[in-house]
C-alpha cells in the first residue's frame, strides 16, 4: 500500500511538465505555423477526434503499468468496429451491436490476458499473435469489403449533442471518470499498481495475479468494443482495414502522458494530456497539408523522445 | 577455465540438444510435405517445390538477422518497414541511375543504418528493444509512404532481376543466396567468439558483462546485422517483383517472428540455432502453400501466422519448464 501511495502521489507532480510542456510546445508551434489551427470548430474538432484515442488509451496505461503491452488493440477496433456495423446492419439495433463489438473485444482481451498470465507469453508475442487473429478475423467477417448502410441509432452517436456537448466527448469525460475512479479509489486499482511495482506482494498478500493481469487485458478488449461503436459511427461504414495502427496512437499517448514501461507506475491525466498531444500533432500536420504519412513517422518519432526523457530521467 | 567461463560459454555444449530440437522440426516438415503430397495433386510438382523454396528463401533472409537479435532476448519488429524502405529507395536509385550495383549498396546501407539506429535505442538510450523498434515501425512506415506519394517503380534491367527471379542449374538464385546465408550464419553464431558471446548475452547478460563481454558493443552489432540482412531482403524482393511499393514490407514482420519462433529460438535469450530458423522458415511456407494450394482464403493467413507464433512461444516455454 505504502509504496502504492507514493507512486499515487509523488510522481504526477514530477511529470505534469513533461507532457503539458510537450502539449503547450505543440501548440505554440501549430497556432503559427498551422492556418486555421486555434480557431474554435478546429479546436471543438481536435477534441471529438481524440475521444476515440482516449478510449483506448485508458485501458493501455493500465496495461502498460503492469509492464504489459497490447498490440493487439488496433486490430481488435477493427474487428469490433466491423461487429457493429455487421450486427447493426442486420438487425437494425445500435445497443446489439454495440453488445456484440463489446462481446468479441471482451474475448479477446480474456483470451490476451490467458496467454500472457496464464501460459507465460511475454505480452508483446502474444498480443502480435493476436493481433494476426484479429486481422485475419476482419477480413474474414467482412469478406474484405466495407459494410455500408449503417443505421442512423448509430451514426448519430457520434453526431448528437447532449445539452451543447458533442456525445463522443460526453462518453470520453464518463471513460475517463470511470477509470479514473477504478484506479486511484478502488482496490482493484491499487492492486494495478502492484501488478507493475512489486508483483510478489500481492502473492504474500494472498491475491491472484493471474486473475488481476487477465482482468487488466479484458478491460482493454472491452473499451476497443467501446472505441469500435465510436468508430463505426464516425465512418457511417466498417471498415476491415480501418482500426490498423491505433494501438501505436494508443501507445504512444500512454508513453507521451508519462507512464514507464519498466517502473509499473503511471498516470491517467498524464493519458489524456498524452493523447491531446498526439491529436494536435496529427491535426496540425493535416492543416498544414502534410500527408498522413509523415503524421505516422511524427508521432513514432515523439515516442521514442518521450521514451529517452523517460530513460533520463530513471537514471537521474 | 573458472565456473563463470563454463556458465557464460555453456550454449556450446547444449549444441548436440539444439540439434535434436531441430530433428524434430525437420521431421514436422517432413510430415506436413508428406500430408501435403496426399491432400494436393499439385504439390510435389517440380514447379511448386521450387516456389517453396524461393519463398522460404525470402523469408529466412529477414529471420536469419532477426534470430541473432531474438538470442539476445530482444526483438526487432522493425524488419519489415525496413524492407519496405530499402526496396524503395533502392528502387529509385536503379530507375534513376541504372545502375544495379548502386542500387544493392543504397538497400544494405538503408538496412545497416535503420539496425544500427535500432542498436543505439537499446543500448545507449536502454529503450526496450520490443518498444524500441515498434516506434521505428512506424517512423519508417511513415517515412516510406511519404517518399513514395502512392507510386510505383516499375521495371528494372535485365540482370539485375536474375537475382530474384534467375535459376542455376535448376535452382532459384535466391535459393543459392540462402545457402550461402544459412552457412555464414551458422559459422558466425556456433564457431566465432562474437557469436557465442551473443548468445552468452541472451543466457545471461549479467554473467556476460561480468566476463568482460563489451555488451553495448555486441547488441549493437546484432541490431545492424538485423537490419542488413533486412537491406538484403528487399534487393531480392525488388528483383523478384520487378517492382517496388510502399507497402512492399507490410506483411512480413509476424511471418519472420514465426519462422525465428518455430525455428526453436527462445524469446527468453540464448537458445537457438540459425539452422533452426531455416528449418521454421521452411514449414512457415509449407503450410501457407498448403493453404494456397488447398485454396483456402488468403484471408486465413494472418490469423494462421498468429496462431503458429503463440502455439510456438507457448511449446517453448512448456518444454523448457522440465530442464
Amino acid at each position: 500500500m505504502g509504496e502504492a501511495d507514493l507512486a499515487v502521489t509523488a510522481n504526477p507532480l514530477q511529470r505534469i511538465p513533461g507532457v503539458a510542456i510537450v502539449l503547450l510546445l505543440l501548440i505554440a508551434v501549430f497556432g503559427v505555423l498551422a492556418p486555421g489551427f486555434v480557431s474554435a470548430a478546429n479546436i471543438a474538432n481536435v477534441l471529438v477526434q481524440s475521444t476515440l484515442l482516449l478510449m483506448l488509451s485508458l485501458p493501455m496505461t493500465l496495461i502498460i503499468m503492469t509492464e504489459g503491452l497490447d498490440l493487439s488493440m488496433g486490430a481488435v477496433l477493427t474487428l469490433t468496429s466491423l461487429m457493429v456495423a455487421i450486427v447493426s446492419v442486420a438487425t437494425g439495433s445500435m445497443v446489439l451491436g454495440f453488445a456484440a463489438a463489446v462481446a468479441v473485444g471482451l474475448a479477446f482481451g480474456i483470451a490476451n490476458g490467458c496467454l500472457i498470465a496464464v501460459l507465460g507469453i511475454p505480452p508483446f508475442v502474444a498480443t502480435l499473435g493476436t493481433l494476426g487473429v484479429a486481422q485475419g478475423l476482419a477480413l474474414i467477417v467482412s469478406d474484405g469489403q466495407s459494410v455500408v448502410g449503417i443505421p442512423q441509432s448509430v451514426s448519430e452517436i457520434y453526431s448528437a449533442t447532449l445539452l451543447g456537448v458533442p456525445v463522443p466527448i460526453v462518453l470520453a469525460v464518463l471513460a475517463f471518470l470511470i477509470f479514473h475512479g477504478l484506479l486511484y479509489h478502488t482496490r482493484f486499482g491499487t492492486y494495478v499498481f502492484a501488478l507493475g511495482g512489486n508483483r510478489e506482494a500481492l502473492t504474500y498478500a494472498g491475491l491472484s495475479p493471474t486473475r488481476l493481469l487477465i482482468g487488466v487485458y479484458a478491460l482493454g478488449g472491452a473499451m476497443a468494443g467501446v472505441a469500435g461503436l465510436l468508430m463505426t459511427a464516425r465512418m457511417n461504414a466498417g471498415h476491415p482495414t480501418a482500426g490498423l495502427g491505433f494501438e501505436f496512437d494508443a501507445i504512444a499517448a500512454v508513453a507521451v502522458g508519462g507512464t514507464s514501461f519498466e517502473r509499473g507506475n503511471g498516470w491517467l491525466g498524464g493519458a489524456a494530456l498524452g493523447v491531446l498531444a498526439v491529436g494536435v500533432l496529427r491535426n496540425g500536420l493535416n492543416l498544414m497539408a502534410l500527408p498522413s504519412s509523415i503524421q505516422v513517422a511524427s508521432v513514432g518519432a515523439l515516442v521514442i523522445f518521450a521514451l529517452f526523457f523517460d530513460g533520463l530521467r530513471s537514471r537521474s | 577455465m573458472t565456473d563463470l567461463t563454463k556458465q557464460v560459454f555453456a550454449p556450446r555444449a547444449l549444441i548436440s540438444g539444439d540439434l535434436l530440437q531441430v530433428f524434430y522440426r525437420l521431421i514436422a516438415a517432413l510430415l506436413i510435405c508428406l500430408a501435403l503430397t496426399f491432400l494436393s495433386e499439385s504439390f510435389l510438382t517440380l514447379a511448386n517445390v521450387l516456389n517453396v523454396l524461393r519463398q522460404a528463401s525470402l523469408l529466412f533472409f529477414i529471420a536469419s538477422g532477426l534470430t541473432l537479435v531474438v538470442l539476445t532476448a530482444g526483438l526487432d519488429l522493425s524488419v519489415g518497414a525496413n524492407v519496405a524502405l530499402s526496396a524503395c529507395l533502392a528502387g529509385t536509385v536503379i530507375h534513376q541511375t541504372g545502375s544495379p550495383v548502386l542500387g544493392v549498396f543504397v538497400a544494405l546501407a538503408t538496412g545497416a543504418v535503420i539496425g544500427l539506429l535500432n542498436g543505439l535505442m537499446v543500448t545507449a538510450l536502454r529503450i526496450p528493444s520490443f518498444i524500441a523498434t515498434y516506434g521505428m515501425l512506424w517512423v519508417l512506415h511513415g517515412l516510406t509512404y511519404w517518399y513514395m506519394a502512392g507510386e510505383i517503380i516499375h521495371g528494372f534491367p535485365a540482370g539485375f532481376r536474375q537475382i530474384g527471379s534467375g535459376y542455376l542449374f535448376g535452382l532459384p538464385i535466391p535459393v543459392y543466396l540462402m545457402l550461402i546465408f544459412l552457412g555464414i550464419g551458422t559459422m558466425f553464431a556456433q564457431r566465432t567468439t562474437w557469436g557465442q558471446e551473443i548468445y552468452a548475452i541472451g543466457a545471461n547478460p549479467v554473467a556476460a558483462r561480468l566476463s568482460g563481454i563489451p555488451l553495448s558493443r555486441r547488441l549493437l552489432l546484432v541490431y545492424a546485422v538485423s537490419g542488413t540482412m533486412a537491406g538484403l531482403a528487399s534487393i531480392i524482393f525488388l528483383a523478384r517483383l520487378n517492382s517496388a511499393e510502399a507497402d512492399v514490407g507490410e506483411s512480413l514482420t509476424l511471418p519472420a517472428i514465426a519462422a525465428v519462433l518455430i525455428g526453436g529460438t527462445s524469446l527468453f535469450g540464448g537458445v537457438g540455432t540459425v539452422f533452426g530458423t531455416f528449418v521454421g522458415a521452411l514449414i512457415l511456407t509449407l503450410v501457407l502453400n498448403g493453404m494456397n494450394l488447398l485454396s483456402v482464403n488468403a484471408s486465413w493467413q494472418p490469423l494462421v501466422t498468429g496462431v503458429i507464433v503463440i502455439l510456438a512461444v507457448w511449446l517453448d516455454k512448456a518444454t523448457r519448464r522440465g530442464e
